[in-house]
């Protein structure tokens, strides 16, 4: 009798947590058994200091996942993200450091000046993956996977592949390593960038649309959608905030290179799908993917904690990403059974 | 249970097998249980040999339910199948097959890239010395098709054909093997009254050799043609098993739906007034129309009735916009609208309802609050300057889903998880965002239930009484005869005939169907 009483109880649990998975997605499970594993490997995991650490280090990743979102909802990705941030690093850089050598007193015009310029150029390769996409209907992977080779080869080619110095110290010490009421300047663009890709997506008409032309194209134009215009504003976007990502990495690293952000185009894809955006286009949210990009941070900096090899940390977050397309799978296989 | 099949013991076999031998399937309180629902509560179901018994039903009753239980797509919660009076267990669709049970479902088996013989013979290519026998393979799958009187191309990629050629390769599929089990799910959703003889002929003759075979359908007048028994489902449970040729169709819908329902059709008061739409000498760029002059006026519901492929369907896109016109011109309210893109026509006051709406009409995946909104974000009320009022779009959309009659009126959920009806609606839903004065739609009514039809009727009677135009294509006879103040009957992307009121009739429109006759 106590045995019964004891098994139902267990399978209600269970049939509770199945019910929080479809709702909710894989990603609180994981930052659970993140939590926990790393603050058993580690005593210094679960601080206070270590945690804000956590939330400095992922601003980037957060900042370009948000782009990369908007491409997933439309149904396609954007595998360029990468190159803009370099592309956007080599050319702010660039641009900052010429300005402050031809007019040494005017720091603030250098800054503004070369942040302009380096987010011009990102936002122009994200206007071009535009361009391809809606314009001439080459596939998302095809455009941004040539334009990341195109954009790729000309950061290095500007640069040989050299580090880019001569920019104003003052761009470091604020927009790198600065604070402003005790919180680290690039949490409060990426809180800023958060909010305005928020009511971008969810108190807006092209917001919706994005959902609409990746949930489905025809009916999207069948509803007088220009999808057309949707996917040009979407690739464009992407760009913009990829490079206000590699603005903000360039004042952290203070010299401009055309050798970062590799991993990126990996790493916010995985942010996206942890954050339970469809790779089939139509759905995803904010704060979800702001979480995914918050829970790949978190992992990074706990195997750094426990001393895990950097070579054995993408493997990590290969698997990880693998892993919650087939937890995402089974979540669609679970809400299947539990309507119909 | 202890009475033998018999058959393969030498014993001959009984004089009718429907009676004497153990039903082909049978179903014993069948219960199937989701989390939060009970589809099927204790069901029992029985299919003799050489019997076609219809399933009907409204949508959500349960009967999709049970053919996938029946198929091995889904096993039941509680209760047990029989096959010819042996208890199995139908794990999956293989097994199923197995044991002889063949399904056609609504939801397309196909794969799309390959072509039709490629997909009709799936799994079972021919083969000559280890490598595929293509020659064996186009003779086999045309033999297939001859047999079905299907007029499709073995060659032709599955992709490139339409919804209505799609079901029938799908029906081909089944017939392939000779299953003794059939369980086709609504097959003539798409099919033309020609194509759908020809399906009937083929169930008579899978009968005839005692195949028994599930049949669902929504449409009364199939049950009369081809139906030996009814069973009747309504909320996961079976309302009566009835005989399908006696019974009245009063009775069916009462039955289904626990109400009379007098009248489908509304009578649809006949005022017309100014031309709205104005189509002359038309042509389309890919020939699909040709040549077509049509007019629609205010209050007026004008029909267009034809085969799959005549261009029915097409008229109605090329005039939306969403296909090119090589040559003519397309007057709304006496202006010239050749060639606007459908987001112009749709500001024009211009709507038009797709005939696919899982593939054209819905974000299956969004809200129907999300979905109903769509094409009137830009417009007051929902647009406050930049921005999104949520809060007047949830208002709008609540009055609408109440306009419509939706229920369960659920504005938060995917579409996706509702009933064919109730998308329906959520369709029908959008064109009441805007001010509209040009409806075209193109098969309203296909795949829903007597009750939801019923409703979008009076809804179509409803939009022309109050003003609007409304062009109605369908390849449902009844529907386009009973509802049309005036009917064109295209052939071939040609308009071949046009009536008025009484001469709207089913032998003048048929007439115009196939070759016009010499006169």
């Amino acid at each position: 009798m106590n045995q019964q009483a004891h098994t139902e109880r267990s399978a209600r649990a269970v049939r509770w947590l199945q019910h929080l998975f479809v709702r909710l997605g894989v990603l609180p499970f994981l930052l659970v058994l993140a939590l926990i594993v790393f603050t058993a490997l580690s005593g210094n995991f679960l601080t206070t200091d270590n945690l804000i650490n956590v939330v400095r280090q992922s601003v980037y990743l957060t900042i370009v996942a948000l782009g990369q979102m908007l491409a997933l909802l439309t149904g396609g990705f954007d595998l360029s993200v990468g190159t803009i941030v370099a592309l956007t690093s080599v050319v702010g850089a660039t641009a900052m450091a010429a300005v402050s050598t031809a007019s040494p007193d005017s720091v603030w015009l250098a800054i503004a000046l070369g942040c302009l310029a380096g987010i011009a150029a990102g936002t122009l390769v994200g206007v071009t993956n535009g361009v391809g996409v809606a314009v001439f209907n080459v596939s998302p992977f095809m455009m941004t996977l040539g334009i990341a080779s195109v954009g790729f080869g000309i950061a290095l080619y500007m640069t040989s592949g050299m580090p880019v110095y001569g920019m104003p110290a003052q761009f470091g010490r604020v927009f790198g390593f600065g604070r402003f009421l005790g919180v680290p300047v690039p949490v409060f663009g990426a809180v800023i960038i958060v909010a305005l890709t928020w009511v971008l997506v969810n108190r807006t008409a092209l917001g919706r649309y994005f959902y609409a032309v990746g949930g489905n194209i025809k009916a999207a134009h069948l509803s007088g959608i220009s999808t057309g215009r949707t996917l040009f504003l979407t690739y464009t976007l992407c760009g913009f905030l990829s490079s206000v990502c590699g603005m903000l990495l360039t004042a952290r690293l203070e010299t401009g290179e055309a050798n970062i952000g590799h991993s990126l185009p990996l790493e916010s894809i995985a942010a996206c799908v942890i954050g339970g955006v469809s790779l089939r286009g139509g759905v995803g949210r904010v704060g979800n993917v702001v979480l995914g990009a918050l829970f790949i941070g978190l992992v990074q900096n706990g195997m750094n904690l426990a001393r895990i090899e950097s070579y054995l940390q993408t493997v990590v977050l290969g698997v990880l990403l693998i892993l919650a397309v087939i937890a995402d799978q089974l979540r669609l296989r679970m809400m299947a059974s539990m309507r119909d | 249970m202890s009475q033998s099949t018999g058959s393969q013991s030498g014993v001959p076999p009984p004089v009718d097998p429907a009676l004497e031998a153990p039903p082909l399937v049978a179903c014993r309180s069948i219960v199937k249980e989701y989390p939060g629902v009970t589809a099927l509560d204790g069901v029992d179901f029985e299919l003799r040999a050489g019997e076609v018994h219809v399933l009907f039903g409204e949508n959500g009753a349960g009967k999709s339910t049970l053919i996938s239980l029946l198929a091995g797509a889904q096993e039941p919660t509680s209760g047990e199948i029989l096959v010819r009076g042996q208890p199995v267990q139908l794990t999956s669709v293989h097994r199923a097959r197995a044991l002889g049970i063949s399904a056609v479902f609504q939801d397309f088996s196909l794969v799309p890239q390959l072509t039709v013989e490629q997909n009709l013979l799936l799994g079972a290519e021919p083969r000559r010395h280890g490598f595929l026998d293509r020659q064996a393979m186009r003779r086999e799958a045309q033999a297939i098709l001859d047999r079905l009187g299907f007029a499709i191309r073995p060659a032709e990629v599955v992709q490139h054909l339409s919804r209505a050629e799609r079901q029938m390769v799908e029906i081909a599929k089944a017939f392939r093997t000779e299953p003794s089990v059939l369980v086709l799910d609504e097959p003539t959703a798409s099919l033309t009254e020609r194509e759908t003889e020809q399906l009937f002929a083929l169930i008579g003759s899978a009968t005839a050799r005692g195949v028994g075979v599930v049949y669902i359908t929504h449409r009364i007048s199939e049950i009369r043609r081809i139906g030996d028994r009814v069973t009747v489902l309504r909320d996961g449970h079976v309302v009566a098993t009835v005989d399908g040729k006696s019974t009245s169709e009063d009775r069916l819908v009462e039955l289904m739906t626990g109400r009379v329902i007098q009248d489908i059709y509304p009578s649809i008061a006949y005022q017309p007034g100014e031309v709205v739409l104005k189509i002359e000498k038309l042509t389309s760029q890919s020939r699909s129309v040709e040549d077509a002059s049509i007019e629609v006026r205010a209050r007026e519901i004008v029909g267009i009735a034809g085969l799959i492929g005549s261009g029915k369907s097409e008229l109605g896109r090329v005039c939306f916009g969403l296909e090119p016109v090589a040559s003519g011109r397309i007057w709304l309210h006496g202006q010239d609208v050749t060639g606007l893109t459908p987001s112009a026509m749709l500001s024009k006051g211009f709507f038009y309802l797709p005939p696919d709406r899982r593939e054209e009409g819905l974000v299956l995946m969004r809200s129907c609050r999300e979905n109903i909104a769509l094409p009137s974000l830009r417009n007051e009320p929902i647009r406050r300057g930049a921005f999104l009022s949520i809060a007047s779009e949830r208002s709008l959309v609540q009055r609408l889903t109440e306009r419509i009659n939706l229920q369960p009126a659920r504005p938060e959920r995917d579409v996706g998880s509702f009933s064919g009806g109730n998308q329906q609606k959520v369709l029908l839903a959008k064109s009441l965002t805007r001010p509209v004065k040009l409806f075209v739609f193109d098969e309203p009514t296909v795949g829903v239930d007597v009750a939801t039809r019923v409703a979008i009727y009076r809804f179509i009677g409803e939009l022309c009484a109050n003003g609007a135009a409304v062009l109605l294509i369908s390849s449902d006879l009844p529907e386009v005869l009973h509802l049309s103040h005036r009917l064109y009957v295209m052939y071939r992307s040609r308009i071949q005939a046009e009536f008025s009121g009484a001469d709207i009739t089913e032998q003048n429109v048929l007439r115009h169907f196939f070759e016009r006759r010499a006169a």
